[in-house]
């Protein structure tokens, strides 16, 4: 499909790191929904004379994130002003780290299918995030519109080498790199609203292995635009260099409507950053103890996970990824499974992948906020194993646990979903249905012996599902006999 | 004159600074002042010896992830060019 080029494709990805203040002063970073301009001092707006200094916690959170992509961290590690003049900057630099990053020489491993790849990592660093610009329209003449608020919230880069990738290899990157920052909650995940951000350079090789321009592609806001973009850049580029032309190196940006990518203009000159030491931040020096105490801290990572839960709980690999892609969902199926043993940890994953995730899509909820606590659910498919209540009758107690919080015995007592196994009752149930349905009996008489199952149905929902459906399947098959 | 002026008019443009003629020439001057006296420094034989960017031997200086109250709105914005209602108003650039 690429004709006799092989893309090479490598990926910036910008993450703001969970902290609750800045990178380098002590205005809130939870600037969302904020009116403009409220979470400002002197640092953050670039007064002169105002001095930074390091948030603790924002170099943890980068150095675990090092950890966790197995990259070569440094004994020592030290800040550097990458300069260019642009509104969104107030200082007229932005701190970053140049040739000293927190990590260096990492991989993540991911996989697709039943592939495993290995993409290396170039660097992590560490560095302040810009303030938001707005362009529009004042009294007739153009401005941009800047809020600082974003200003210095923490903000971590990581790099990947560049490899020959295709555009599903790329997604599924991301979608394993966001779900490991999000595990080790140094990241929100969220693509769409910018808390996480990915660029990406795209080259061809041609067929005697020669590089040709790489071009790289800007505001990719969801895993769809990432794969599409590169899919589009891969076909363009290879377009232009089937039929002789030449590739231009430059910055483009993924256009959702159009569905391709667009030349962007960019900051002019800005790729003279003439960085230097950043002279008002003192190097840090990285301890072996911190970096132990933080490989300590660090939580299972998704791909494990989901090994484990194959090998320990006997789920299907499909279970096992859907159940690991999120963390709290993942610690709430362990949790619910340990509550009672004696139901078999499927039948957990067959419940919190089905139904429960279809009552959080339903409203919107995230897995943290599943409001039926594990042990209640527990209890739920106890009841169900167990035979007290009918799976129908489950689903329904599910549906109600979900919206009341209430626990399901409280419930399968109140609506009475004990399940009738009691012949007497079943008895006349079974007759009732007989009367009412003589067309059906006629019919499995002449031998279409498959109608029992509609019977059965009918007898489920005049019980409001509290039949045992086998007793009266017997019962049913018995009086047709 | 170790800088010349192709490299000066391009710091200029980097840094979004006008000069006229004889800034201009008053500025290639100085600029080549301080660019000489760096050459001097790298003639300084400094084999062997760890390179540091820091005068003063400090390090790992941190603060706690607490946040402290910001500044009012009209603090901020005391330095504003121009401002439209509470954001920065500056000329028309594009991304």
């Amino acid at each position: 499909m690429n004709g006799p080029y092989v893309p090479v494709v490598g990926l910036e990805v910008h993450a703001q790191l969970l902290t609750a203040s800045k990178m380098f002063c002590g205005c809130s970073s939870r600037y969302s929904g904020a009116p403009p301009d409220t979470h400002c001092c002197a640092v953050c707006a670039g007064m002169p004379g105002a001095l930074p200094v390091v948030n603790a916690r924002a170099v943890e959170l980068g150095l675990l994130t090092a950890l966790a992509l197995h990259c070569t961290v440094p004994r020592a590690s030290k800040f550097d002003r990458k300069n260019y003049s642009y509104p969104d900057l107030p200082k007229g630099y932005q701190i970053s780290q140049y040739d000293d990053p927190i990590g260096r020489g990492g991989f993540l491993d991911y996989r697709i299918g039943d592939r495993v790849i290995r993409w290396g990592i170039t660097r992590v660093h560490l560095e302040e995030d810009t303030g938001k610009t707005t362009h529009t329209d004042v009294d007739g003449r153009e401005v941009s519109l800047v809020d600082y608020n974003r200003s210095g919230v923490p903000l971590m880069e990581i790099v990947t080498d560049p490899e020959m990738r295709m555009p599903e290899e790329a997604r599924e990157f991301v979608s394993a790199l966001r779900q490991v920052l999000m595990y080790l909650g140094v990241n929100d995940g969220d693509l769409q609203a910018g808390s996480m951000r990915v660029d990406v350079n795209i080259s061809l090789t041609g067929p005697n292995g020669e590089r040709n321009p790489k071009v790289e592609v800007k505001n990719l806001n969801s895993l769809r635009a990432l794969e599409r973009s590169l899919a589009y850049e891969i076909e363009r580029q290879g377009r232009l260099l089937a039929g002789g032309e030449t590739v231009e190196q430059e910055t483009r940006g993924w256009s959702e409507k159009e569905e391709k990518t667009v030349p962007q203009r960019t900051k002019e000159y800005a790729h003279d950053y003439r960085y230097f030491p950043e002279p008002d931040l003192p190097p840090l020096v990285i301890r072996q103890a911190d970096l132990d105490r933080l490989t300590g801290t660090m939580p299972e990572m998704p791909m494990t996970r989901s090994g484990r839960f194959v090998s320990q709980y006997g789920l299907t690999p499909f279970h096992a990824q859907v159940l690991t892609r999120e963390r709290p969902l993942a610690d709430y199926f362990e949790r619910a499974a340990a509550a009672d043993r004696s139901v078999p940890p499927r039948i957990y994953a067959n419940w919190i992948t089905g139904d429960l995730m279809r009552l959080l899509g339903e409203e919107q909820r995230a897995a943290e906020e599943i409001p039926i606590p594990p042990e209640n659910l527990a209890e739920l498919l106890s009841l169900i194993e167990t035979g007290e209540i009918s799976g129908s009758a489950g689903k329904q107690v599910l549906d109600e646990m979900f919206t009341s919080g209430q626990a399901a015995h409280a419930i399968v007592e109140r609506r009475q979903l004990r399940q009738v196994a009691d012949s007497a009752a079943l008895d006349t149930l079974t007759d009732e249905v007989l009367a009412a349905n003589p067309g059906m009996v006629d019919q499995y008489r002449k031998g279409k012996t498959n109608v029992i199952q509609a019977l059965v149905g009918q007898a489920m929902k005049s019980s409001q599902g509290r039949a045992n459906p086998q007793v009266v399947r017997d019962l049913l098959e018995r009086k047709l006999n | 004159m170790p800088i010349s002026r192709h490299e000066l008019e391009h710091l200029c443009r980097l840094a979004h600074i006008a000069l006229d003629e004889s800034e201009m020439v008053d500025m290639l001057g100085q600029i080549s002042t301080v660019v000489d006296h760096v050459s001097r420094l790298q003639s300084v034989d400094t084999e062997g010896i760890e390179p540091t960017a820091y005068a003063v031997p400090i390090d790992s200086v941190v603060r706690d992830d607490d946040t402290e109250l910001s500044w009012p709105t009209e603090a901020v914005l005391t330095n504003a060019p121009r401002r439209y209602g509470d954001f920065f108003e500056v000329q028309s650039i594009f991304e």
